[in-house]
């Protein structure tokens, strides 16, 4: 595993007085310490990290999350704010026994505008909730990704995810409108307006977008959803090299325009290993092996004129060669399947045994590159992986064993921070840094920036007791422990 | 009776199919009620092709690839935008399609009637429909049509199989019992059930082709048929919403309410 840390000495560990006082603010329900519910919510997602917490918190309010965050600043007690715990770096679990705050009880929708589309809600509701709810209105969430079913949103803004539809909606950045969060000594900061325009000040909120909980704990968000638009379409498609993987992205930019709204690639690897691990899943092109898939997805609020745009398009793309085939969805049920192909990926890595997973944002042109000469340098010791957001320019890269092995692990790393910094790259385009990445930050910002960083965490969180040991790297903040950290598997 | 190989194989080139196909609400799609209680909205909401025409269209392919018919003729009823349903059934490979153009309501006896015409006009030697619409249920035009054409008739076929000659069909059907099979003599009406296959996806190269497959505009009048409106919808509302279950602490309690709530004993 990646430098294990040390667990900080100036943290306090949890009593029974502590106890007595969460029951008092929370009750009985609010404190969590069997071991079974523990076990789920000290493991990541992925099954590569374990902390070794006694106590999960569930508040069902911004006021006992004050009151919690209050008391543990006193008592220097460390915390872990947790969503649906599907992050991919290690960043929703404890390292060793930090208290978890889990944010699931505080799921409540708080307003919705017709008019403008804008939503109001907790934290802890989960994406795929408020995207049943707009499709009730007539609307959409900004962002879709493959977790929506556990994730939640305030996980989602604390991570700046960014999903399939970033190509179309933007950011978390552009479509948060506003939120509210809690410090680590309890201070509740009100920034949840509902305002497209408001140039008062410094605009605070976006230091919470993407700071993966290190500088408070989201408590409500208010987020700008886009009109659900009726006419969808999407094509699974063939391509026979990168390059024209490439040429159909720059193509469609221009000659599908205002109605693109995804553009996502996966490999032949990347579908052999989906269709061997999933079930209820068909090749849309079994007629022959292809080299490279591409998902392209139109959203537009006239049939008619997106399919005709769509079709005249693809088919002026096999004619000049850039597309060796592909299929037209006829209904959502084949939409959904297409997408289950691509959503599915993830699922089939954790069925094939271990995986190392990289996020990685790379100049377009050179994307491929670093798959290929990553297969040439593992060989036959690894299946390599690769899928993402090609409109991005974010790149998903996944080396598949058998087993986690370290010497496999030495290959990788650090040769791919190094290929994506030499090429002015992100070594987390969308998934964050986490534990996984905590001390990596160099390789993509430079000493000052990330010193600023370490300046405003200080100053916001002087504990340090907010999601420690992740983000930034120890270096630039203050540690003082020798404790050996336990072991793991 | 057998005939020769060569006039037998001629018979078999010579099988057109034809597929009544309909276009309906999306299958994925929220249905919501419109406040006047007069139908469902349908006005922005994605319309596809019936998933058991989709089937019924796939088992027709199916046959024609196999050799044993020249043509797969697909036909629907409605208003102008079912050219976009039949669009997606030339794409899949079917070879011609056929469009009566009717914008009001229809209803089975109506579709039967107006594909006993078409049937009269192209002489298939099989119909194919999907058993059911999924936004009416009706499960109905394709028993009336075998009555209007005193054809015989498999319905919830889920397996087709015909002879060599195309004289007969060997139909497995679902019956709530488990599987009956049918022996029916050509022409006959097949009316397909959800295992009988899974339809393929529309290919680009397919539906490049199929932009210059031909299809052909009727309306009733230029088959002599009048529709007539025998039914008159009154009144469309959601089911009502299920109550929430009550937790119950003993079975004496169980006993009482089924007693003197649910009158059950």
């Amino acid at each position: 595993m990646a430098s294990t840390p040390v667990r900080n000495k100036s943290f306090s560990t949890v009593n029974s007085d502590d106890i007595i006082y969460f029951k008092k603010i929370l009750g009985e329900k609010g404190v969590v310490e069997e071991e079974e519910k523990l076990d789920d919510a000290n493991t990541d997602w992925l099954r590569k990290y374990k902390g070794s917490s006694k106590l999960m918190l569930q508040p069902r309010s911004t006021q006992e999350v004050s009151q919690i965050l209050h008391y543990c600043n006193s008592r220097c007690l460390a915390v872990v704010p947790q969503g649906g715990n599907t992050g991919l770096v290690g960043g929703s679990i404890p390292v060793f026994d930090e208290v978890i705050i889990n944010l699931r009880s505080m799921n409540n929708i708080l307003s919705f505008d017709k008019v403008s589309g804008i939503l109001v809600c907790e934290a802890g509701c989960i994406l795929e909730n408020l995207i049943s709810f707009l499709d009730n209105e007539g609307f959409i969430m900004p962002l879709d990704l493959g977790a929506k079913g556990s994730c939640q949103i305030g996980g989602n803004v604390s991570t700046n995810a960014g999903g399939l539809r970033l190509i179309r909606y933007g950011s978390l950045h552009g479509s948060v409108l506003g939120l509210e969060a809690v410090l680590a000594n309890g201070t509740v900061l009100d920034m949840l307006g509902t305002l497209r325009k408001d140039n008062t000040g410094y605009d605070l909120k976006h230091l919470f977008i993407g700071s993966e909980g290190s500088l408070g704990i989201v408590t409500k968000v208010s987020i700008l959803t886009p009109p659900k638009l009726s006419s969808v379409n999407l094509a699974f498609l063939a391509c026979k090299d990168y390059t024209s993987c490439q040429k159909l992205l720059s193509a469609a930019k221009t000659k599908l325009g205002e109605i693109l709204s995804a553009f996502e690639f996966l490999d032949i690897n990347a579908m052999d290993l989906v269709l061997k691990h999933l079930d209820g899943l068909r090749d849309p092109l079994p007629s022959s092996k292809h080299n490279f898939y591409i998902l392209i997805e139109t959203t537009g609020s006239t049939e008619s004129h997106d399919k005709e745009k769509l079709e005249a398009f693809l088919l002026q793309s096999i004619e000049s060669g850039l597309l060796t085939d592909g299929v037209l969805a006829q209904d959502i049920n084949q939409a959904s399947a297409f997408w289950r192909i691509r959503e599915g990926i993830p699922e089939a890595l954790m069925k094939a045994g271990a995986v190392y997973k990289y996020d990685l944002s790379l100049p377009p042109e050179k994307m491929y590159d670093l798959v290929e000469e990553m297969r040439g340098c593992l060989g036959a010791e690894a299946n390599v992986v690769a899928y993402g957001h090609l409109g991005d320019g974010n790149l998903h890269l996944n080396i598949s064993t058998r087993q986690y092995d370290d010497s496999i692990l030495t290959k990788i790393e650090p040769f791919v921070y190094e290929w994506t910094s030499k090429h002015r790259g992100s070594i987390s385009a969308e998934h964050g840094l986490g534990l996984m990445k905590a001390n990596k930050i160099h390789y993509s910002k430079s000493l000052e920036t990330v010193q600023l960083m370490a300046d405003i965490k200080k100053l916001l969180d002087p504990n340090g007791i907010l999601n420690p040991y992740k983000v930034l790297p120890t270096s630039v903040l203050p540690q003082r422990g020798e404790e050996e950290p336990k072991k793991e598997a | 009776m057998r005939t020769t190989t060569s006039a037998a194989s001629r018979e078999t080139a010579s099988m057109r199919i034809m597929v009544a196909i309909k276009r309906v609400i999306d299958y994925a799609v929220k249905i919501r009620v419109k406040p006047d209680k007069s139908g469902v909205e349908t006005s922005n909401v994605k319309m596809s092709m019936n998933p058991f025409c989709e089937i019924a269209l796939e088992e027709a392919l199916r046959i024609k690839e196999s050799g044993r018919a020249s043509e797969v003729v697909a036909v629907s009823v409605g208003p102008a935008q079912c050219v976009d349903t039949l669009r997606t059934g030339l794409a899949m490979g079917a070879d011609r399609a056929i469009h009566v153009e009717f914008p009001g309501t229809l209803y089975p006896l109506s579709i039967a009637k107006i594909l006993k015409a078409l049937v009269d006009a192209e002489k298939p030697g099989l119909l194919l429909l999907g058993k059911q619409a999924i936004d009416d249920d009706c499960n109905q035009t394709g028993q009336m049509i075998a009555g209007l054409l005193k054809w015989p008739q498999g319905t919830f076929a889920s397996k087709v199989v015909l002879d060599e000659e195309n004289k007969v069909a060997t139909v497995d059907r679902e019956v709530d019992g488990g599987l009956e099979t049918l022996c029916l003599d050509l022409p006959a009406v097949i009316t397909t059930d959800l295992r009988l296959n899974q339809p393929r996806y529309a290919s680009l190269p397919n539906i490049m082709k199929a932009k210059s497959k031909v299809i052909k505009k009727l309306t009733p009048q230029d088959l002599n048929i009048e529709i007539r409106s025998d039914l008159e919808v009154v009144q469309v509302t959601d089911p009502p919403k299920r109550k929430a279950g009550v937790i119950l602490s003993s079975v004496d309690e169980l006993i009482d309410k089924l007693k003197n709530e649910a009158r059950v004993l």
